[in-house]
């Protein structure tokens, strides 16, 4: 075997033991959006991804390679991995449009504005 | 000894209900405490711990011997009341947490930094602590 395949080799090995988690998320409904918040520590904002397809919104994260350099690992209690997670959502309830997602602290927002449609609507009472 | 924490247990409930907390704590609500992994090299570890969410002014770090504590609160309380909450899987509130290390360490050297919810603690191990070379003379 060459140096070139055992190190392609080394690198596959690496990539299929990259762990992929689910974050853990908290969401809140207001009159005129949804708001996701998932915990993705370590991920760098530009590897974020965000994807609404078919009602289906996905978040993926890559999550940094660790491994300070000239250290040993001592002790592990938590993995280098990415972050990926799906969530259905009730059909044109999402104007995709208005989609905005900030990271902060290592968590992801992401602020789904509602369709006009589904917006809670004040229906006025006229008095005769 | 037994007889007596047992009498205190018997006698003051919340002091049970402390002792029982406590020992959850230990065993650990893997939320509520960070998740850490440490790094080591020649006279140095690195203690790095996934701490998503928290303001970095509500983080202390406090070193003493050969022990490292985390201490923090996330804060989460962003709906409001006429809001809807679907989902909290977080862990919101204080958390702590104490880390032994191999070595001692040295206090002034210490340094952190929390980076996209990612605490770096690097910890100098200290002078006296560190393995002397004895040089042999030839007699």
């Amino acid at each position: 075997m060459t140096n070139t395949q055992v190190t392609e080799r080394l690198e596959s090995a690496a990539q299929a033991e990259r762990k992929t988690f689910l974050p853990a998320v908290n969401i809140y409904e207001t009159q005129d959006r949804i708001v996701l918040m998932a915990d993705m520590p370590g991920v760098d904002e530009k590897s974020v991804d965000i994807t609404l397809e078919n009602d289906v919104l996905t978040v993926h994260g890559r999550g940094a390679d660790q491994a300070p350099e000239g250290y040993a690992l001592a002790y592990a209690e938590y993995l280098p991995g990415d972050y990926r997670r799906s969530f259905t959502l009730a059909e044109g309830q999402i104007n995709r449009d208005g989609i905005e997602a900030v990271m902060k602290n290592g968590v992801l927002k992401v602020i789904l504005p509602k369709a006009e449609s589904q917006k809670t609507k004040r229906i006025a009472v006229r008095v005769e | 000894m037994f007889l007596t924490n047992l009498d205190q247990r018997l006698w003051d409930p919340m002091e049970a209900i402390r002792r029982i907390r406590d020992e959850m704590d230990r065993l650990g609500d893997d939320r509520a405490a960070p998740a850490v992994n440490l790094w080591t090299k020649e006279d140095e570890a690195l203690l790095t711990a996934e701490i998503p969410g928290v303001d970095p002014q509500d983080l202390d770090i406090a070193v003493e011997g050969n022990t490292v504590t985390l201490k923090g609160v996330r804060k989460w309380d962003e709906p409001k009341e006429e809001d809807t909450v679907h989902r909290v899987e977080t862990f919101n509130g204080e958390f702590s947490r104490t880390v032994d290390l191999p070595f001692r360490v040295k206090q002034d050297g210490v340094q952190a930094r929390y980076v996209r919810g990612v605490l770096n603690v690097s910890l100098p191990r200290a002078e006296e602590d560190r393995p002397k070379k004895i040089q042999v003379k030839s007699a």
